[in-house]
């Protein structure tokens, strides 16, 4: 039996790949690659001022038929995060947008507060609004109230690598929660992935994972495989884990004496 | 003078489009903003940029 219809909702879209690949830090030539070779169906971009000197736009190397999910990196508060969300809105790819807001420069952590209060405005907007946030179970609540589209809650700070160190944490939200749970951030390998996926996440978003990575475009596949394998184990549900003592798997009867 | 971008600009009197144009954006893939209120692309080449405006023009770049 395979997943052919396992499949997340997003806004009233719906996606079969559970990567959302980042594209920052890395070139603008590996995008295309990264893309193919992670299977994503969603990549996340930034916001910034253009300038004239780089002549090349990053839409370019991202396929057809990929959503693009901008950011609202650079915010400091709700009202910034709204004012570039419409930004983004307005240069024509879609409403979709990740609200990203931070107050800590050291730490990178997101400000839940304000991104409740962004999340209810762009929501009401008619943004398909992903929120990240720091993953906690009542905040979560109010996001859903808000509006939000899925729950982004992060594994460990942004670029860290570090993987999942909130993880009891996104159990809570993955088993309280209806909407989709995308741990997003502080994911550095695969096999962090797998876990976050074997614990119920709808998908994975990660893009320092890669970028600093010996590889990108491999790297892409590595966690592509990853992901799949995590969901298909959440599917077909992980066996028990023994608090003590130990389980034959060989037949108890029949031994040569 | 006007800011576009942070930055001091003589481009009082132009409008957004031959801003745009002399400066080398493609505006196709920009978004501008007058004074914190987005300029509809197809006002470019009605509006006119007025001393003390602040401009910003974005695009989208890679980003996680």
């Amino acid at each position: 039996m395979m997943k052919q219809n396992d499949t997340f909702t997003l806004g009233g879209h719906t996606f079969s790949s559970r990567f959302i690949l980042g594209s920052g830090k890395y070139s603008l030539r590996l995008v295309q690659a990264a893309v193919e070779h992670a299977g994503a169906q969603i990549i996340t971009l930034s916001v910034r001022r253009a300038n004239t000197k780089e002549q090349e736009n990053i839409l370019d190397y991202i396929p057809k038929g990929v959503t693009l999910l901008p950011n609202t990196s650079g915010a400091r508060d709700a009202k910034e995060a709204v004012r570039i969300a419409r930004l983004a809105r307005e240069l024509g790819c879609g409403s979709f947008v990740k609200i990203e807001i931070m107050r800590d420069t050291k730490y990178l952590l997101p400000d839940n507060q304000e991104t409740i209060k962004a999340t209810e405005q762009l929501a009401a907007e008619g943004f398909t609004v992903l929120p990240y946030m720091y993953p906690d179970l009542n905040v979560a609540r109010d996001l859903v109230k808000a509006g939000a589209s899925a729950v982004m809650p992060l594994g460990a700070p942004i670029g860290s690598n570090k993987g999942l160190a909130t993880a009891d944490f996104i159990q809570i939200l993955i088993d309280e929660i209806e909407l989709p749970i995308i741990v997003d951030a502080g994911i550095g390998a695969p096999s962090q992935a797998c876990r976050a996926m074997e614990m119920g996440a709808a998908a994975i978003m990660a893009n320092t994972a890669l970028a600093t990575s010996g590889d990108v475009p491999r790297m892409a596949r590595a966690f592509r495989l990853a992901i799949e394998a995590g969901r298909e184990a959440y599917i077909a549900g992980l066996g028990r884990v023994l608090t003590r003592g130990a389980a034959a798997s060989d037949p108890l009867t029949g031994f040569l004496r | 003078m006007i800011k576009i971008n942070g930055e001091d600009s003589d481009a009082a009197g132009q409008t957004v489009a031959s801003y745009l144009a002399m400066a080398g954006f493609d505006a196709s893939r920009v978004v501008v903003e007058l004074n914190e209120a987005i300029v509809p692309k197809g006002r470019y080449a009605e509006t006119t940029l007025r001393d003390g405006d602040q401009v910003e023009i974005v695009c989208f770049m890679g980003g996680g």
